[in-house]
């Protein structure tokens, strides 16, 4: 098979180039693209790549597969690979350490801003704060992120506006706390969304929920945050 | 860099509600528009009894104005997502800015255009 990788390093490259390899691929067999990716690293081990888990837990190795961002541990050739051809390229939008790796600083930043962690400033209880079955089901479909960035790197909102614009992923996190009763800072947490670019950017592409491989839907959460507002708000 | 200074309300909730609530008049305006073309026949008379009768006065005054603010929330939405150095390099701030301007003005023009339409002067 061949396989076309996007291949950087600023130290020596001007500018980056698609480089073609070949891989023979096992008979019978589909692998991940992580394991193509390491069948590559035999034959060039420059190729570089973040990768850790392997088994779609840790997020570190998202990457863009024929066009889809998704994490290489966790999706098949056959899933992605057209005409017999497998494209890797970065996570779009970010600016690229070298080949796969891109430099996630705004990713983090816009994480960073949502304030992820419980606030709640009565004292605590003697072991712990305590949900009802109820409230905890409030957060499925929220905790589960990984912060892999797979989405928010799909988002033109997010590509046009890293700095301003939380992205879904943060956004996710962000309705996260605000959905959780043990949390009390919800007004403050709203507030500090209010500006015309932090929420209200989000276009309802949902190129998030394309893509997310955990299979959570950003969209709805960023939806939900902004009915919160407009209940706040009105 | 991208600011909010010229956004309508600065907030984004308030933007979010006005360009709904705006989009909601502008639809009921070309519905009696639209309704008053299909349903009457067309001459001198019928139009200025129609369109100078206070109620579609007071109503065109509101659409003109629905149309200036939701137009300037859209129009500087795009200007803020495609005018910035990443696109259009160094001078993204400037162009952006005359953009925005080039759009005040002629959405002022719209304005006074529609008044001394609508009341006459
Ligand atoms: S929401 Fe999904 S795609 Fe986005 S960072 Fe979390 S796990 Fe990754
Ligand atoms: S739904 Fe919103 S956050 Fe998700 S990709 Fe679209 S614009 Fe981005």
């Amino acid at each position: 098979m061949q396989v076309s990788v996007y291949r950087y390093n600023p130290d020596i490259d001007e500018v980056p180039v698609m480089r073609d390899m070949q891989v023979e691929l096992p008979a019978g067999k589909d692998l991940m693209v992580l394991d193509v990716l390491e069948l590559l690293k035999t034959q060039d081990p420059t190729i570089s790549y973040r990768r850790s888990c392997r088994e779609g837990v840790c997020g570190s190795d998202g990457i863009n597969m024929n066009g889809k961002n998704g994490l290489a541990c966790f999706t098949t050739v056959s899933q992605v690979v057209k005409r017999n051809k497998l494209i890797l390229r970065p996570l779009p939008g970010l600016p690229v350490i070298r080949d796969l790796v891109v430099d996630m600083t705004q990713f983090y930043q816009q994480y960073e801003k949502i304030q992820p962690y419980l606030i709640n400033n009565d004292p605590p209880p003697a072991q712990e704060r305590l949900q009802s079955q109820q409230d905890r089901e409030q957060l499925d479909g929220l905790y589960e992120c990984i912060l892999c960035a797979c989405c928010s790197t799909a988002c033109p909102s997010f590509w046009w506006n890293p700095d301003k614009f939380i992205g879904p992923a943060g956004l996710l996190q962000a309705y996260r706390f605000l959905a959780d009763t043990r949390d009390t800072a919800t007004v403050e947490r709203l507030a500090n969304l209010d500006d015309p670019f932090s929420v209200f950017r989000c276009r309802g592409i949902m190129n998030c929920v394309a893509v997310c491989p955990k299979g959570l839907n950003p969209t709805r959460a960023i939806g939900k945050i902004r009915s919160m507002l407009v209940q706040q708000g009105t | 860099m991208v600011t909010q200074v010229l956004s309508l309300t600065r907030s984004g909730l308030a933007d979010f509600v006005l360009q709904r609530v705006t989009a909601v008049i502008l639809a009921a305006y070309t519905f009696c528009v639209l309704g008053f073309f299909l349903i009457v026949p067309v001459t001198y008379v019928a139009l200025t009894e129609y369109f100078w009768s206070a109620p579609m006065q007071i109503f065109s005054t509101l659409t003109a104005f629905s149309i200036i603010a939701h137009a300037w929330i859209g129009m500087w939405t795009i200007g803020t997502d495609y005018l910035r150095a990443a696109h259009v390099g160094g001078l993204a701030d400037t162009l952006r800015f005359a953009y925005q301007m080039i759009c005040l003005l002629i959405l002022f023009v719209y304005i006074v255009w529609s008044m001394r339409l609508i009341w006459q002067f």
